[in-house]
């Protein structure tokens, strides 16, 4: 072990040292990175790019021979495949026919009718040609039935028999059916398919050149029909081949054809994609991706989680091009194919590390340095990426030894990616890591020294419809959302998924990432059709028709070089045709008389001698696979083609006419000069640039109507945000303007110090002592505890409802004088007499709410709890209405130093509020009436926090001792009780004290060293009491026997939040910034994240997440069982502790004068309520939830009542 | 209404109204029997796609450049081949889970989806190897194919629970296999015999494996609410 143990520190000593490095200096080293990517990616330029176009290789025809199977050594120039017969040789007969001299009574059919009937007799030449003993069926390839498929081109393509294909197909090779065919380019026509083709279509199959070519339509101006007889043969026989050729040349000779037939070409098809094929692939891929996302899902706690993603995708894909280049380098060529067993080596390399890396980096203590924390997240991780490489490497190594060549192939890659993954990680991703925290404590830097700058515009103000609209808000409620979506949950689901259409403009992107697409696999994969199609476009969707736009003028520009109409417009007019030489037709000849018409030209030029090129590279897979052929990775041979020139006499022409022919329209105006050509592309740009211009007019007003709100430009104000308080989406809904009337809870003169609530009622206590209780569900203020004497004031009604009475203020006063009855307090007495307090109190409870009573400048609280505390059962007298003597204010204020005190804590239950003072001292009031029942001054120190459960009370004090106290409640039975013990009538859970109880209090245990330091957060649910202190440490106690549980240790810092609920869930926060989540039941640490820079000021769980505010102003929510971030919630400056849940998924923070709703599930922000005009520029400090989902807000002097009765409804 | 009280204490004895303050979703998620069909559903789901496309990856060596009628041969030569394996998928899927509560050793290994994601990427893999990488003869195939299987096992189970059953699925469904060709129900694309069965247990191995994971990830959620459940209890 100690091996072990030695290898694992150095191994962390190297990482820490590479950790530094990286940190220091990330410029070098990410150029360094870069240099070594790119030159062991070098070698890949050398690599032919994929693809599935065929290859060809050409040979010369007169030493041909059929390569043998096995590849011979000389053979260099040779390429692989060419080995083995082909599957067949292709000699085509290239037919170019015109009928000439043409004269002005011939109809435009004329121009391709009797050309294309001569098709039969070429035809029966070649199928009768003998070659000694050899005859064409001997040789050509015998192809069976059609694909099943196929059914509706079995008229059209031959089967049982010689593949040997020509425009005669269409008639059955039958030339009375072509006769008999009244309209030639119907019966053409109608096997094409309907939309959009790319790849070979049936003419193009049996006329054998691109469709543009045949010259077979009634507008052709060269009247040159051109078509090919295409004969697969099986196996090659020069002779036959060149007797037919000699044949075909002698019977219908060819001018001046200069073709060259000395060269053959052998054209290698790849295997192509098909569907079947596809759809592994792209599940593999489609993985592939969900893995990635899943992955850098979980990157977090980075100032830019989208670059640090894409980083580690560099880095994998990086790798991966090193691995293959390196390979590549060292002479190992790549036989797989790469795009499948790509998604494969990503997921071996994996994202596993990188991610590690960051998780570890990002959980070191944020306090050090940058440098620092890389090294300490490197060396921590260390051990852990070392094993899992090495298990991976030995996993690989395992799967070489298979010798599988594929596979060790496969291995070989991957280690390679993964030494080169390893390289990468340690150096590019590290860098890049260091370069983002760095970025991120800039960011944190900047953000908290100018508190303001950072903020954006304001929106304008706040809500109140009915009060007149008030001037724009100087400083505005503004939320930075960082959760990736903003929906709106109040919004309806088909509202919703237009709202995310338009916010996305997926509709767009997706048809724009398609075309895209789609081009790119156009151009990729079929240029030939791309041509076709686009010329085939340009000419027939002009909406001049395509009589006055020859195609060369439309194509021409598009595709200067490749275009062949335009190379053969191009090129010298070569002399007239002979035509005398045709003696074989027996033809006259023809005089060269005087055209005052253009006479079709017959020339033959080189672009002649491979016509085939031009047609989709799909032509002859398609031709061959209809039979069930594959020419995947097999090739074909080409032979040179054999040309024939038809010249036809118009007599002949008009012989062979249907007479159906001349019904068609008469040939219009042939005579387009250059300028009328000219003009009609001026027209054709004029138009299209018109209906371009009322295409965006139109699309502008359609744009206008549907969506009247100009969105996407925030701040501008408009109709409907006049009213203009609550915020809109950013494509301008903004939720109806609720019912939700935040209601003013108003009295105090000081900043409101202590809030507690029971649902039902409400205590606030000023930073003056006085303390309020209000009806929670009202508003209405009940009772007045001033500080400096017993006053009481019974439902004195002083809440306003934005009538912004201004009497308010002086409420106090006015009420003072009235209240002239006090307790009785009886100096003198105090040893050892029995305290009246809590009759007389009794009494003004049932008084009418106009009797109040007020003590004003005098002070005998001190007494009364000293009393209190020394009888502790108090006895009590009956006279229940007994008017309470009036007691001047004759008594001196010996106890003022008391009443100097400030409450620091304060508890509501059932309707007392126990109050714990600077003094140390404990304080039980009756909430509604105001009246003092007890209290306690055991301690001495100040208490800092209380917590009231059931009948127990735990105060929690300065010096850092916890006080246990029992309130007890003895029922004033026969009133006999007097100095008896205390009273058993031990209390229900739930505290219902009638006024006629006697309360005490008791402290029944007191933990003297709760904590070293002073106690800051205290605690209490379901039976435990939990405190929190500065000195680091968590304790858990029982409540029924305050008995310590545990002692929690884990924060490196002072305790400030702690939440425990009734379901036992522990969370605590510290003031290093971390939230811990505990499990109550045996004290062990469930989850441990780092939150927040700086402290956490509050924390709240729900059954499913935690909320944790901080002094950084930001919410975050934690996934309460992986303790993941969901997201985070920018607050305001300042605003960021308050926060509360009201229910499952309604979270509600506070702002600067207004509370924000926010759904919990998705980060939305619901709607924002503005708490009035006062409240303006007061940010809400404490923020209450009461069990009526009112909230109330303390904001500087005034309570705000906020009842949201809309809001749940909609959740529920 | 009353149910969305919650203030920090006064949660008490809402436990049972502790569905009805759920959303709607989340209540769905905790009622167990609805859980348990729609985890059923997934992975059934899960299993016919993963049928379907395997079966392409093996069916497609043997058919030419064109074929008009791929896939609705696929879908028709052995219609029931993809349902039984999403029953499959959704029986083996829920077993795991089970298993693991009922032996009291919870999965540890990581649970997260992006693992999950690894799995099944390496189980298509291993699939595609079997059909694409020409072996010299058929031990090595199996043998290849078997220490791939039991990498994947290693690499993302590790537990022997997993192990033992997929070893018994693997074996019965192979049987159960060679049981129907030999009643002339089903019958292998290939002539080879031998090749099939070769390839055929590991194949079964790692699928269980995968279907194992994606049901013990799904099981998560439902693990989670309930532990939740039980904590409010």
């Amino acid at each position: 072990m100690t091996v072990r143990e030695r290898i694992r520190q150095n191994i962390s000593a190297a990482f820490y040292r590479h950790g530094l490095l990286c940190a220091s200096y990330p410029v070098p080293i990410i150029l360094f990175t870069s240099a070594s990517i790119l030159t062991c990616c070098y070698p890949l330029l050398k690599l032919p790019l994929p693809g599935t176009g065929p290859v060809e290789f050409t040979t010369g025809v007169r030493d041909y021979s059929t390569p043998s199977h096995e590849s011979q050594g000389d053979l260099s120039e040779r390429p692989d495949w060419y080995r083995g017969p082909p599957v067949a040789y292709i000699q085509q007969v290239l037919v170019k026919a015109a009928v000439s001299p043409w004269d002005n009574s011939l109809v435009p059919v004329d121009v391709f009718r009797s050309p294309l009937g001569r098709v039969f007799s070429v035809l029966e030449e070649i199928r009768n040609h003998v070659y000694t003993d050899r005859s064409l069926e001997a040789l050509c390839l015998q192809v069976t039935d059609l694909l099943p498929g196929l059914r509706r081109m079995q008229a059209v393509l031959p089967e049982h028999g010689c593949l040997l294909v020509s425009p005669g197909n269409y008639w059955q090779n039958r030339r009375d059916l072509f006769d008999a065919d009244p309209d030639l380019l119907k019966t053409v026509h109608q096997h094409e398919p309907k939309g959009l083709h790319t790849s070979a279509t049936l003419k193009d199959l049996l006329f054998g050149v691109p469709g543009k070519q045949t010259g077979v339509n009634l507008y052709s101006k060269k009247r040159v029909v051109t078509y090919t007889i295409t004969i697969a043969l099986s196996s090659y026989d020069a002779r036959f081949v060149a007797s037919l050729r000699a044949r075909l040349k002698q019977l219908h000779p060819s001018a001046n054809c200069t073709l060259r037939e000395d060269h053959m070409v052998h054209v290698h098809f790849k295997e192509e994609i098909g569907i079947a094929e596809l759809i592994p692939l792209v599940t593999t891929y489609i993985i592939l991706f969900a893995y990635i996302y899943f992955s850098t899902r979980k990157i977090d706690m980075v100032k830019s989680k989208w670059g640090l993603a894409l980083a580690a995708v560099v880095t994998v894909l990086s790798s991966l091009l090193m691995s293959v280049g390196l390979c590549t380098l060292f002479g190992l060529t790549p036989t797989l194919n790469g795009g499948e067993i790509f998604p494969y080596l990503v997921v071996v390399i994996g994202l596993e590390n990188v991610l590690v890396l960051t998780k570890s980096v990002v959980s070191t203590p944020v306090d050090l340095e940058v440098k620092l924390r890389i090294a300490q997240g490197l060396s921590n991780e260390s051990w852990s990426i070392m094993k899992n490489m090495a298990t991976e490497l030995c996993i690989i190594l395992i799967g070489y030894f298979t010798f599988v060549p594929a596979i060790q192939e496969f291995c070989l890659f991957a280690v390679v990616g993964l030494v080169s993954d390893f390289f990468l990680q340690m150096f590019f991703f590290t860098t890049v890591l260091s370069i983002d925290i760095r970025r991120m404590e800039l960011a944190d830097l900047n953000r908290r020294l100018p508190a303001e700058a950072g903020m954006p515009p304001p929106k304008p103000g706040p809500l109140r419809p009915r009060e007149t609209p008030p001037p724009p808000r100087p400083s505005p409620h503004t939320i930075t959302l960082q959760a990736p979506a903003f929906r709106n949950l109040r919004l309806p689901k088909r509202l919703r998924v237009v709202y995310f259409l338009a916010r996305t403009r997926l509709a767009q992107r997706i048809i724009m990432v398609g075309t895209v697409i789609w081009i790119g696999i156009l151009v990729y994969t079929d240029p030939a059709g791309l041509r076709t199609f686009l010329a085939a476009q340009v000419s027939e969707q002009s909406p001049l028709g395509e009589a006055g736009l020859p195609p060369h003028l439309g194509v021409a520009p598009v595709f200067p070089g490749g275009d062949p109409t335009s190379t053969l417009s191009g090129l010298p007019a070569p002399e007239p045709t002979p035509l005398p030489e045709n003696q074989s037709q027996g033809h006259r000849a023809a005089h060269p008389e005087v055209a005052p018409v253009s006479s079709p030209q017959i020339t033959w030029g080189p672009e002649d001698e491979e016509l085939w090129r031009r047609l989709s590279f799909r032509h002859w897979p398609s031709l061959f696979s209809y039979y069930n052929i594959t020419l995947a990775k097999r090739y074909i041979s080409i032979l040179p083609v054999i040309p024939v020139t038809l010249h036809l006499s118009p007599q002949e022409a008009i012989d062979t006419r249907h007479p159906q022919d001349t019904h068609h329209a008469p040939p219009p105006s042939i005579k387009t000069s250059d300028l009328q050509t000219d003009l009609t592309l001026y027209k054709v740009a004029a138009l299209g640039l018109f209906a371009g211009v009322v295409l965006v007019l139109l699309l502008f007003c359609l744009y206008r109507v549907l969506c009247p709100r100009n969105y996407g430009q925030n701040g501008v104000p408009h109709g409907r945000r006049r009213r203009g308080d609550l915020p809109c989406d950013e494509y301008g809904y903004s939720p109806p303007i609720s019912e939700i009337s935040p209601l003013l809870l108003r009295g105090h003169s000081m900043d409101i110090e202590c809030l507690a609530s029971d649902g039902m009622l409400l205590a606030s206590c000023c930073l003056v002592g006085h303390i309020r209780v209000w009806d929670a569900q009202t508003g209405d203020c009940l009772t007045v505890i001033p500080n400096n004497g017993l006053r009481r004031s019974s439902s004195s009604g002083c809440w306003e409802h934005r009538d912004g009475g201004g009497a308010v203020g002086g409420q106090d006063v006015d009420i003072f004088p009235i209240r002239r009855r006090t307790t009785p307090a009886r100096p003198a007495l105090f040893g050892d007499q029995p305290d009246l307090t809590p009759l007389i109190d009794t009494n003004f409870g049932l008084s009418p709410p106009s009797q109040a009573l007020s003590s004003s400048g005098f002070d005998f609280g001190g007494l009364v709890e000293k009393a209190y505390q020394e009888h502790e059962p108090s006895p009590t007298l009956a006279f229940p209405p007994s008017p309470p003597p009036v007691l001047p204010p004759e008594l001196p204020p010996q106890n003022n130093g008391d009443w100097d005190s400030s409450v620091w804590a304060m508890e509501l239950r059932g309707n007392l509020i126990a109050t714990g003072r600077s003094s140390g001292k404990l304080e039980l009031w009756d909430a509604v009436e105001g009246s003092l029942r007890c209290s306690n001054e055991d301690g001495v120190s100040g208490i800092t926090a209380l917590a009231f459960l059931n009948n127990r009370i735990v105060a929690a004090r300065l010096n850092g001792s916890l006080d246990f106290f029992t309130v007890e409640i003895t029922k004033p039975l026969g009133l006999l009780q007097y100095r008896g013990p205390p009273g058993r009538g031990s209390l229900p859970p739930s505290p219902c004290y009638s006024s006629e109880d006697v309360i005490s209090c008791q402290l029944t245990r007191s933990v003297q060293c709760a904590h070293q330091k002073p106690i800051t957060v205290l605690k209490a649910a379901a039976g435990r009491v939990v405190t929190g202190s500065q000195d680091h440490t968590v304790r858990v106690y029982r409540l029924e026997d305050s008995c310590c549980l545990f002692t929690l240790q884990g924060h490196s810092g002072g305790i400030t939040a702690i939440y425990i609920d009734q379901t036992m869930v522990l969370a605590s926060g510290g003031q290093d910034g971390t939230i811990c989540v505990w499990d109550v039941l045996t004290g062990s640490r469930v989850s441990h994240v780092y939150g927040h820079r700086g402290d956490v000021t509050s924390l709240v769980c729900t059954t499913s997440c935690i909320i944790s505010s901080g002094l950084d102003d930001l919410i975050c929510i934690w996934d309460r069982s992986t303790g993941i971030k969901l997201y985070s919630i920018q607050q305001e400056v300042g605003c960021g502790a308050s926060l509360g849940v009201i229910s499952e998924s309604l979270l509600v923070t506070g702002g600067q004068g207004c509370v924000s709703f926010w759904d919990l599930n998705y980060g939305d922000l619901l709607q924002t309520v503005y708490l009035g005009q006062s409240s303006e520029g007061q940010s809400v400090r404490q923020l209450l939830v009461l069990d009526n989902a009112a909230i109330v807000c303390d904001f500087g002097s005034e309570l705000s009542l906020v009842y949201v009765p809309s809001v749940l409804e909609k959740l529920d | 209404m009353a149910d969305n009280s919650l203030s920090s204490v006064d949660v008490s004895a809402l436990s049972s109204g502790a569905l009805m303050r759920r959303g709607p979703y989340i209540s769905m998620i905790t009622n167990r029997t609805m859980n348990l069909l729609i985890r059923a559903a997934m992975l059934f789901m899960v299993g016919v796609f993963l049928a379907l496309v395997l079966n392409l990856l093996q069916v497609q060596r043997n058919v030419t450049l064109f074929p008009p009628d791929v896939l609705s041969s696929v879908f028709s030569s052995a219609w029931w081949v993809p349902p039984c394996c999403g029953t499959a998928a959704a029986l083996i899927g829920l077993l795991y889970p089970c298993m693991d509560r009922r032996l009291g050793e919870p999965h540890k290994l990581k649970r997260e989806w992006s693992n999950v994601m690894r799995c099944v990427a390496v189980f298509v893999g291993i699939n595609h190897a079997s059909a694409k990488v020409d072996f010299a003869n058929n031990v090595q195939l199996s043998l290849t194919l078997a220490a791939l299987s039991v990498g994947l096992w290693w690499t993302f189970d590790r537990s022997r629970s997993g192990f033992g059953l997929g070893v018994v699925i693997a074996i019965l469904a192979t049987l159960a296999t060679q049981l129907l060709v030999y009643n002339g129900v089903f019958q292998y694309t290939s002539p080879d015999f031998l090749y099939i069965r070769s390839w055929l247990p590991c194949i079964f191995f790692a699928g269980v494996i995968t279907v194992g994971n994606i049901g013990r990830q799904l099981a998560l959620y439902e693990y989670k609410v309930n532990q939740e459940k039980t904590h409010q209890d």
